[in-house]
């Protein structure tokens, strides 16, 4: 209860209220089945909500695309080619259609398919991300694990600190900091990546570096505190004491006893924790200049190019989804009570 | 009142344990908070400087005697914005949190009492919107409304009403099948006394805590988003913003980067801590 708690605090529980009291009777497959549907309907009512808060808009798209000097014949034509007119459900309908279709839709600002905008946008953005938790899974679980064997040490002390610092400031500070330690002080990394001049692998990786050093502190926190979690709450279990109580040495213990079923929690807390990506990626992307997709969203924000805008947002929206569901089917599928 | 009595009952209850508990890490992580509230109050009369003027011919200036916290980019006095930089940060962040605290508490009570589909409903929907990145969120409704201080708040508080609502309820829940609640609903009572009198007193130690951790969370997105350039606009100028002005600096790692950013941690720093080390019985009253 307790580790939930602290869970509670950093992520939120997600449907496991809800589902608690179903598991005793229905069969596993239910309740994946239900968790999928239950993420398909949250992915259209976060469209829903996506769509409607953009189109809320003050004033009228057709006059603040074609300025002020446009006449209100023009402006007419316009409302009619983009569907202005019509209600705004109807729009709504079109545009999810569309979304389904891969019709992202076109650009207000420089009137370019947003498909082409997008694409090598993402590839560049999902690098960052695959680099990042490549490093910083191995190296969180590690230190999230040792920490929680390690319990009430000197060495579980400084993590846990460690940790709570990071967690506890935002993400810009940790990149200047990044930039100060090893761009300033120590001078092995350009203070900010210019993509641009990437024309050697040693060009790629002091593109990547100071970005990838950055999300992987901030990524990390977050893992090695859920992971310290999740491992604390199996040692407090029941049959992890009788492994005590009979005997077994304290590695054995937590080797053969607490860590097989801490499993499942602990891929529940690294899906969880990767979903902090999402929101450091818009910090790291935009003061190291990273060409990737939060950056384009971010200019589109500034140049309030609505469709782009909200196909970001919903790329965003699909890849949180994707991961909170998979932590949630990860904490389905290992709880051993519901086999 | 009833937030005011449950709390004093909860000390005087246990006046040793809670004199034991409090460890020095709360002690100065409370002196921490108390100092930065009373410079967001008293600010213009503590700064050393107007806060728009530019004082020094230098840019980027160092620490000295007349800069305690060097100057900025235009040569203004860091000390002076981020003292007045605090009245933004600390009060735009309080304005969010009680809005969200309030709004999610009340609803996440009145499901738990009602319970049946208007509870299904109302967690599904603000479910789902926690389905949505915060940031990606206040990008969405900056991008659609603009930016002003009042927007910010609002804003703020609907991205964190979801996540008070989801702590309110849960401890609800709990509550609600005590016996008490079960006499007092037999007894007639409305649905507003016993969210009132009934389940609040008992959920409002954790819900106190989560109130602190949620003022954190705040504090971070409004930094991020005037970092962003869409949080607090110029003139005026919070903690992020303050970052943002003076990210120029940064590779030479002028102190006019450093010092709003230091400014940040150490309030968010000290509201956890003391958090962490809130009497145990504060934190998990519902959960014993």
């Amino acid at each position: 209860m307790g580790a939930e708690g602290s869970n509670l605090r950093v992520q939120g529980i997600h449907y496991h209220t809800s589902l608690k009291g179903r598991s005793m009777n229905s069969p596993i497959l239910n309740l994946v089945a239900e968790r999928i549907i239950v993420a398909v309907v949250t992915l259209l009512f976060v469209a829903f909500t996506i769509f409607f808060a953009t189109e809320m808009l003050p004033g009228d798209v057709a006059e603040i695309l074609l300025g002020q000097a446009a006449t209100p014949e023009a402006v007419a034509g316009l409302r009619t080619a983009m569907n202005l007119d019509e209600p705004a459900v109807l729009r709504f309908m079109y545009w999810i259609g569309n979304l389904f279709t891969g019709d992202l839709g076109v650009s207000y600002v420089n009137k370019m398919p947003i498909s082409d905008l997008i694409g090598g946008r993402l590839v560049n953005s999902l690098k960052l991300a695959g680099v990042t938790a490549a490093i910083s899974v191995p190296i969180a679980l590690t230190l999230g694990i040792t920490a929680a064997i390690l319990r009430g040490t000197i060495y579980d002390r400084i993590v846990s600190i460690i940790t709570i610092a990071v967690i506890s400031v935002p993400e810009f500070m940790v990149a200047t900091l990044a930039v100060i330690v090893f761009a300033v002080y120590l001078g092995w990394l350009p203070a900010l990546s210019m993509a641009h001049e990437v024309t050697s692998m040693g060009g790629l990786l002091k593109v990547f570096a100071m970005p990838v050093i950055t999300l992987s502190f901030v990524i990390s926190a977050q893992m090695i505190r859920m992971t310290r979690a999740a491992v604390l709450e199996t040692l407090n279990t029941a049959y992890v004491e009788m492994a005590l109580l009979k005997g077994a040495s304290r590695r054995r213990m937590v080797l053969h006893h607490a860590l097989p079923n801490a499993l499942g929690p602990i891929v529940n807390a690294v899906a969880l924790s990767l979903s902090y990506l999402l929101g450091g990626v818009i910090i790291v992307e935009t003061i190291f200049n990273y060409p990737g997709i939060a950056k384009l969203m971010l200019d589109a924000v500034s140049t309030r190019d609505l469709p782009l805008i909200q196909s970001c947002a919903m790329i965003f929206c699909l890849g949180y989804l994707i991961l909170i569901t998979i932590a949630d089917l990860v904490a389905i599928v290992s709880n051993p009570r519901l086999q | 009142m009833t937030m005011f009595l449950s709390l004093s009952n909860t000390q005087k209850a246990r006046p040793r344990r809670f004199g034991y508990r409090i460890s020095v890490v709360g002690a100065v992580s409370f002196l921490i908070i108390a100092a930065w509230t009373l410079v967001a109050i008293f600010a213009p009369y503590i700064a050393p400087h107007p806060v728009g003027d530019i004082v020094d011919f230098d840019f980027f200036g160092p620490v000295s005697a007349q800069f305690p916290l060097g100057t900025d980019y235009l040569g203004r006095d860091m000390l002076s914005r981020i003292l007045l930089g605090a009245r933004y940060t600390v009060g735009i962040s309080l304005a969010a949190v009680c809005v969200a605290c309030f709004c999610g508490v009340t609803l996440g009570m009145t499901a738990a009492v009602i319970g049946g589909w208007f509870d299904r409903g109302l967690s599904r929907m603000l479910d789902a919107l926690t389905s949505i990145p915060s940031k990606i969120l206040a990008l969405v409704i900056v991008a659609a409304v603009g930016t002003s201080i009042p927007i910010l708040i609002v804003t703020l508080a609907i991205i964190y009403t979801p996540g008070c609502y989801r702590f309110a309820r849960a401890l609800a829940v709990n509550i609600n099948t005590m016996d008490y609640v079960t006499v007092a609903r037999a007894r007639g009572e409305g649905i507003g006394y016993l969210i009132r009198s009934e389940i609040l007193p008992g959920i409002i130690g954790p819900v106190l805590a989560d109130f602190g951790l949620r003022f954190v969370f705040i504090v971070l997105l409004l930094s991020s988003m005037s970092f962003l350039g869409l949080g607090v606009q110029p003139p005026f100028a919070d903690w992020g913003a303050l970052v943002k002005e003076n990210i120029g600096g940064l590779s030479f790692a002028a102190p006019a980067v450093i010092f709003p950013s230091i400014a940040i941690a150490t309030l968010t720093i000290s509201v956890n801590l003391l958090i962490d080390n809130l009497p145990q019985k504060i934190r998990d009253r519902s959960e014993q």
